[in-house]
């Protein structure tokens, strides 16, 4: 264990959604190497109190890079650094003596600042709320071991559904565009027999809603290397061509229903 | 000792259906009484929470025909803590045909606790476990399958069939995204009302049963009203009352307590459980210890040096100068020893300086052997994901140097005293999952909390609510306007701008540290009635120093301070009956272990003559002299026997 010291954060403080934003300069003397980022910012915190000023807000939760609740623009990289890794895995030995570290919060516009580092995501829940589920009502499902997935679906299908929501994606992405984190769970459920009845009808929803609030792909690429679970970009080609397949059998189906 | 009041003798009865273990609960289903498909949805019910358990019930309720709103802190129900799980969920399936049965299950799960939970609870769990498989494959979740495409199991703690269910490390994180999509399906559809960053801070009950909650908006600080029906508590557990812990940052024991001071008995505090395999704590800022799933035991080998003056690197120790202790304490379950007894055996071996590590305050956990039999390519398909996370935490590769490891707070078997319809001591409020008591006894098994919350939402309360809604179809109900709902929002709003004024000079951070100190060196993996005392000394007198001293920068809107004060203090109250529970049962059972009570080779003592109860504690206003009740535990399929695993 060896101190990391001289560290000038320069944070993004804003009051409101609507107040008018600023960075602020804070110093830290010294802190550990094994000490998180987002253990350096408690440093901060407490130290913030203690001269009787507002500490800054910002999200985290499990610390363990999985509920995907923190996430820190960390010297303009989606939760900084160190390839897939969450804000919070972080960690201080990836930092030196007399280091200047801007952070600042998720920016997009679907993502708005609530206060500080803190922003609202609940555009990627109203995604899913679009179609990001097969449909299975409690009670009537058949036995497990019915179904056989061949090993390989099942493993691409769970590549996929390792994405935690975080919005790194977004964040990254030039044009504020949500289609790793959407393609993600489509081609977690496209990819699995039980999601297949629900397929093309799940992708035009998920696709249509997504297009509602945030911007357009243009193969930037910037949402995989800023992915703190590694998801491969091939999943928004799996989405595109079940989109485009979408309006053709979801039109065949329409008129066959009437 | 044997004077306390039985909870019977004060009128709650924990409902237990008649008939043989085996059909108590196929009995119970054919009896209940029904809602009316068309009535359900004159019914409102309020479920606090939106993990395993409470987006499981939240959705299926809602599938049902109930009208359900929905309350998670979180800016989203995916961020439970649930998702944070990783080694697996358990289910008597067999399909790996070695033995495994409704029957053994719930045997081991019984055993497993130590002989300290409701047999009848624990049988239902089992039975149901089969059908959380097929509901979860169906929704899905990508669980981890053979070349043949079926699913695959492996093996934990406390058992000796391949039972555990698993989607490689991320099994909570599918399964909360798999019952997270089924809510979201109802959300989408209008069946579900959600509230998000919303907290609950009170329960509000008219004529001594529910009437609905009062929560803060965490966005605003608004105080609101909420009426409904019935108000399910998914709420999870208690563990951050030690500072340091597996639980998330946020985790907190506040909508439990808050219920508990309303009436709801809160049963068996004491019963914590401390795991095994946690990355030992590194430094001072440390704000929380994360956990190392079970799951890595299934090939790893758990050591210590024999010498305690040992300066070698793990790897050019020699295999005669290692202690591997738990293949030689339990040489039948190795180093799949349940979590209580793994931990206490590596407790033992730092505290009498054979720890490792620059702080010597770890165990190795060894993956050479199964990386010299299996090839590397194999334990990273099973294990790469966790590798990886050890790496990134502590900067050593477990591919080279064995991982070092330390127990740590992980679960609270403890919880709200509910009945075996899950409802608690307040009519109508019910507690699921992690915030119950009652299926884990003393100690919890290895990939069985997934189980159980799924087992809650899904197949247990969208039965017994309805025996429960059924009678008041049509009876008039207090809506938000009723006195009682102003009186707590007033009472709610008062707190808030309470710890605003104290303008003291601590942060709420600050106490919770030292309560954690406390809490970990006194009433930790190993207790005493003079470590007890102790406690019970410090606590208060720490507790009067927050309400004196507490300081609160910023204003009652988004403030996480704020909320943080809120659930410190309940933290304070709660520790302080933890202590008391733990002192009063004069027994080691689980992951409750007295030093007093041991035999001589150090394993736990029961006294099944005295403590074969849960206790359910009463609230009277201060924690201090809260009441406590029995609820006396009969054993019928199952004989008390003493727990070995040698």
């Amino acid at each position: 264990m060896s101190l990391i010291r001289n560290i000038t954060l320069k944070i993004w403080r804003q009051d409101g959604p609507a107040a008018q934003g600023r960075f602020e300069t804070y110093k830290v003397d010294s802190v550990t190497d094994e000490a998180s980022f987002l253990e350096l910012l408690d440093v901060v915190n407490e130290n913030l109190i203690t001269e009787g000023k507002e500490p800054i807000t910002f999200d985290s939760d499990c610390r363990e890079g999985i509920c995907g609740t923190c996430g820190l623009m960390i010297n303009g990289q989606s939760h900084g650094p160190e390839k897939s890794t969450a804000t919070c895995q972080l960690h201080m030995r990836k930092f030196t003596s007399g280091d200047v570290i801007t952070v600042e919060p998720f920016r997009a516009s679907a993502f708005p600042i609530l206060k500080d580092l803190m922003v609202d995501r609940s555009a990627f829940d109203r995604i899913i709320e679009s179609g990001g589920f097969i449909t299975s009502p409690t009670g009537g499902a058949p036995d497990a071991n019915l179904i056989p997935i061949p090993k390989p679906v099942a493993d691409a299908a769970m590549d996929s559904a390792a994405c935690i929501g975080c919005g790194a994606c977004v964040a990254a992405c030039p044009n504020g565009a949500a289609h790793l984190f959407t393609s993600a769970k489509i081609s977690h459920l496209n990819l699995l027999p039980q999601g297949q009845a629900e397929r093309y009808k799940r992708t035009e929803a998920m696709v249509e809603t997504m297009n509602e609030y945030f911007g357009s792909c243009t193969n930037h690429g910037e949402c995989e290397a800023a992915c703190p679970k590694a998801i491969s970009i091939d999943v928004i080609a799996i989405m595109h061509k079940d989109y485009r397949k979408s309006k053709l059998k979801n039109r065949k189906e329409l008129a066959r229903n009437k | 000792m044997s004077n306390w009041p039985t909870l019977e003798s004060k009128g709650f009865s924990s409902k237990i259906p008649k008939g043989s273990v085996e059909n108590k609960w196929l009995g119970y289903k054919e009896d209940l009484k029904l809602v009316n498909p068309n009535n359900k949805r004159k019914f409102k019910v309020l479920v606090v929470g939106t993990g395993l358990a409470g987006a499981s019930a939240a959705a299926t309720l809602a599938e049902l025909g109930y009208e359900v709103e929905a309350f998670t802190f979180h800016d989203s129900p995916r961020r439970a803590h649930s998702i944070a799980a990783q080694g697996g969920i358990n289910a008597a399936k067999n399909y790996q045909g070695d033995g495994d049965s409704v029957h053994r299950l719930f045997y081991d799960t019984v055993k497993g606790g130590d002989f300290r939970a409701r047999e009848s609870n624990v049988h239902r769990l089992a039975e149901v476990s089969v059908n959380i498989i097929d509901q979860m494959v169906a929704q899905g979740v990508p669980f981890a399958r053979e070349y043949g495409g079926l699913l695959d199991n492996r093996s934990f703690g406390g058992a000796q069939v391949s039972r555990t269910f698993y989607a490689r490390g991320q099994t909570g994180q599918q399964l909360l995204l798999g019952a997270y999509q089924q809510l979201a399906r109802q959300i989408g559809l209008g069946g579900v009302k959600l509230w998000t960053k919303v907290e609950m801070v009170d329960v509000v009950t008219v004529d001594d049963r529910a009437a609905g909650i009062v929560t803060r908006d965490l966005l605003t600080g608004e105080i609101r009203s909420h009426s409904g029906h019935a108000v399910l508590l998914c709420t999870g557990g208690y563990g951050n009352v030690f500072y340091l812990s597996t639980n998330a940052m946020n985790s907190n024991v506040t909508a439990a307590w808050r219920a508990h001071r309303r009436g709801a008995h809160f049963a068996n505090p004491c019963f914590t459980q401390i795991h095994p395999t946690c990355i030992p704590q590194s430094d001072e800022t440390q704000s929380k210890l994360t956990l190392m799933s079970e799951s890595l035991r299934n090939d790893g080998r758990v050591w210590v040096p024999k010498d305690r003056d040992e300066k070698r690197p793990a790897d050019q120790i020699p295999e005669e100068e290692r202690d591997y202790i738990l293949e030689r304490l339990y040489p039948s379950y190795g180093n799949l020893a349940p979590r209580d007894i793994s931990s206490r055996a590596a407790k033992r071996s730092v505290d009498s300086g054979l720890g490792v590590g620059p702080l010597k305050n770890g165990v190795y956990l060894d993956f050479s052997a199964a990386i010299n039999r299996l090839g590397e390519p194999v334990v990273e398909e099973r294990y790469g994901n966790l590798f990886e996370m050890y790496e990134r935490i502590s900067g050593e590769n477990p591919y080279k140097t064995p991982m070092r490891i330390y127990p740590a707070v992980h679960y609270t078997m403890g919880g709200l005293w509910v009945d075996y319809e899950l409802m608690t001591t307040i009519p109508g409020v019910y507690a699921l999952g992690e915030a119950n008591f009652s299926d884990h006894g003393a100690n919890r098994l290895g990939a069985s909390a997934l189980m159980q919350g799924l087992a809650d939402g899904y197949f247990v309360i969208p039965y017994t609510l309805g025996n429960y809604l059924a009678p008041m179809l049509n009876k008039p109900t207090p809506g938000v306007d009723h006195p009682a709902f102003k009186e707590a929002e007033q009472a709610a709003s008062a707190r808030y701008t309470g710890y605003l004024n104290i303008k003291g000079t601590r942060s709420p951070d600050y106490f919770h540290r030292q309560l954690g100190k406390i809490m970990w060196d006194f009433c930790g993996m190993e207790r005493t009635t003079e470590t007890l005392e102790k406690a019970l000394g410090e606590i208060p007198a720490l507790y009067e120093e927050f309400q004196k001293d507490l300081r609160i920068t910023g204003g009652d809107g988004l403030n996480m301070m704020l909320e943080r004060a809120g659930r410190v203090d309940d933290f304070f109250q709660l520790g302080m009956l933890t202590c008391r529970d733990a002192l009063e049962r004069q027994e080691s059972c689980g992951g409750h272990f007295r030093a007093e009570y041991q035999y001589e080779d150090g394993e736990a003592m029961r006294d099944d003559e005295n403590f074969a109860h849960a206790a359910a504690w009463e609230w009277t206003g201060d924690p201090m002299q809260s009441i406590r009740n029995i609820e006396p535990l009969e054993f019928e399929a199952i004989h008390l026997a003493v727990r070995s695993y040698k």
